[in-house]
């Protein structure tokens, strides 16, 4: 894991103290609201609906004890003893006072984190693969990569006005666990004889105007990453439409001037820069890269795992749901799910994640991540510690065995909290998974993913669920949209919109018809929702979903 | 059915504590919905709202919003507005903890 060295602790105390500064004079009225807006922002300060709100960065998802035991001393010293892990690996904080703000960031710093660069149109925190430096699929750990991005976007002189925000994702293996391509930036590393290169993906994003990145550089060498990188920014920031901030992203940008040209801009920019990249990036890289080594994992056989796996029913379903492949098979990588039915998407107790931090410790080689799927992973697990572990994690609600399934849902804050939402999320995601795990059927459903947004700014991901929900008004009522058959993954699709949205009230049905469809028409058990939507497009999912309009066609 | 006829009120979140709080007919600021100023002429709330910005160094984002006559009293005119005068309906946060200020 990266160790702050003495520039970077110099930095973050500076920038803390300019801000305890900045908030003083807004509470003392020498800065109107206007002025400190920004500046507030630049700190990841948000006003929601009932509070403020901070946004605190986890680089790349990856955390160690330490760190989550702060991030659960702050939740219990300044907020309501909770924090909000996000789609984008941060977590939020939705009761902090202003005055307290400080006091929160100068104890971020305290343990190597900060909320710089988590809102505002600059470089945002760049995210990666939650399995990185674990998965038996990973062909290099993302991590040193992000890591050396982080670095060079944080306070960039050149990017601190973007036309809009920027978001980068870094996958290192061979299935695509980051959503690189709805990103504005998606690098997916690559291998060719022996040396590993990057495919680099612009002007992907959801949101208003959702789009799936392009792949505009095949196999990019690691010396030219950040110039390239640089690149692409430098092109935007000056095409990027500033006139209206719904056209700014750079998804736009590509689709406007065409991926020909924009590529042909980004190598004119790159071969103008590149001269000026002498090679300190790359130094700086090979010891961040001795920094992710990770840790040296404990040689001793796997005995009674099995013993315990096979006789355990329970621990058994946990384990085919929570765990996946290590890249020593004597380990496992663990999913601790947040999302017990009926509860919040994403939130953690200050409790559950003081007993996260002691089990990591315990039994992880203290390495955690924080999932986009807002789940906590621990990477690193002795299949011999698991039953342990499951036994430990079971008192505190984080032993529910439900990854990849009906109600593992992706759900932003939505009107509950976020000032821009249209309609609420969480209650939504806790009724379908109440309701799918009353009715003991979810195992059998197998994997599908459910993600919901409370408006069209998509920080729910709807477009790429199986199943997306998106949450709008209308006409001063809560209606929700279904899209069917989005994919997050290395095969990204955008889910297609079903038809009319539904009143809160009637959406659990209709996804309950939705379910019950699926059951009937899969092939086996083992075609998925995804599988079986694939072959059979909408039309037997329209019929389930709009029963009525199906009537009043077949009676016409 | 007519659509009912809306008043206004004027809202803001407290500067420190990001609270709700809505501006009363004395020209100060309440945590309680009930004791909001109702406007009845937007061109008085306009004029209300100029003067309830002024005080910038207790608020955040002060604006407008409708309320609808319900049963001799008031009640938000948009659930957004609900949510503001009760809280999140995952916890018990938020005003939905004072009673007396739902």
């Amino acid at each position: 894991m990266y160790k702050y060295n003495d520039f970077d602790r110099s930095f973050i105390e500076n920038r803390n103290r300019q801000f305890r500064a900045q908030v003083a004079r807004r509470i003392d009225g020498s800065l109107t609201e206007d002025e400190f807006k920004p500046l507030r922002l630049m700190n990841g300060v948000y006003l929601q609906l009932h509070a403020y709100m901070l946004r605190v960065a986890i680089p790349y998802g990856s955390l160690n004890s330490a760190q989550l035991r702060q991030l659960a001393y702050i939740a219990e010293r300044w907020d309501r003893g909770y924090g909000h892990f996000t789609t984008r690996q941060n977590i939020q904080y939705n009761w902090p006072k202003l005055s307290d703000i400080p006091e929160m960031l100068d104890a971020l710093a305290a343990v190597n984190m900060h909320a710089i660069q988590t809102s505002g149109n600059t470089i945002r925190n760049v995210t990666a693969d939650h399995f990185a430096g674990a998965a038996a699929d990973e062909i290099a750990d993302p991590r040193p990569y992000a890591e050396l991005i982080r670095q060079w976007s944080t306070d960039h002189p050149e990017f601190q006005f973007l036309p809009r925000k920027f978001k980068v994702a870094v996958s290192g293996a061979h299935q695509d666990r980051a959503v690189t391509k709805a990103h504005d930036i998606g690098l997916r590393i690559t291998e060719r004889a022996g040396k590993i290169g990057f495919d680099v993906i612009i002007g992907g994003g959801l949101g208003r105007t959702p789009m799936i990145g392009k792949t505009i550089q095949e196999f990019l060498p690691v010396d030219d990453l950040l110039p390239y990188i640089e690149a692409v920014v430098s092109v935007w920031n000056l095409l990027g439409r500033r006139d209206n901030k719904y056209k700014a992203r750079i998804k736009i940008t590509v689709h406007e001037t065409g991926i020909d040209e924009i590529k042909a801009l980004i190598d004119q920019r790159f071969n103008e820069i590149r001269p000026s990249f002498s090679g300190i990036d790359q130094s700086l890289l090979n010891s961040i890269i001795a920094d992710f080594q990770g840790p040296e994992l404990r040689n001793e056989p796997v005995h009674e795992f099995h013993t315990r796996y096979d006789s355990a029913a329970v621990f058994r379903s946990w384990i085919d749901t929570n765990t996946a492949a290590h890249r020593d098979n004597t380990h496992s990588i663990v999913s601790i799910s947040l999302k017990k039915p009926g509860q919040t998407p994403g939130d953690a107790s200050s409790a559950q994640m003081r007993v996260i931090a002691d089990l990591a410790e315990k039994y992880g080689y203290d390495e955690i991540r924080i999932s986009h799927e807002q789940n906590i992973v621990l990477p690193h697990v002795h299949k011999e510690d698991l039953f342990a572990l499951y036994c430990a994690l079971k008192p505190y609600d984080l032993a529910t065995a439900n990854i990849g399934l009906i109600s593992d849902i992706i759900a932003c804050p939505g009107m509950d909290y976020c000032a821009l939402a249209t309609a609420r999320s969480i209650p939504i995601a806790q009724q379908i998974a109440t309701h799918f795990d009353a009715l003991k059927i979810e195992h059998d459903i197998g994997h599908l993913q459910v993600k919901i947004s409370g408006c069209i700014n998509a920080c729910g991901h709807h477009h790429v669920g199986h199943i997306g929900i998106l949450g709008l008004d209308r006409a001063g009522v809560e209606n929700y949209q279904i899209t069917l058959g989005g994919d997050a993954t290395q095969t990204a699709t955008l889910g297609e919109r079903a038809g009319p949205g539904f009143s809160a009230d009637d959406l659990l049905p209709a996804i309950d018809r939705l379910i019950t469809a699926y059951l009937s028409v899969r092939l086996s058990p083992a075609e998925t929702f995804l599988e079986t939507y694939r072959r059979l497009g909408q039309a037997p999912f329209k019929a389930a979903l709009y029963p009525e309009t199906q009537q009043n066609t077949k009676a016409a | 059915m007519p659509t009912p006829k809306l008043s206004q009120i004027i809202t803001a979140n407290a500067l420190i504590n990001g609270d709700v709080i809505y501006f009363t007919r004395h020209g100060t600021w309440s945590p309680n919905f009930d004791e909001a100023e109702v406007f009845e002429d937007d061109a008085i709330a306009q004029d209300v709202l100029i003067r309830a910005s002024a005080q910038a160094d207790q608020t955040v984002g002060v604006y407008l919003t409708k309320v609808a006559a319900d049963n001799g009293s008031y009640k938000p005119a948009h659930f957004r507005e609900d949510f503001r005068k009760t809280g999140p309906s995952n916890y018990f946060h938020g005003k939905q903890e004072g009673v007396k200020n739902v």
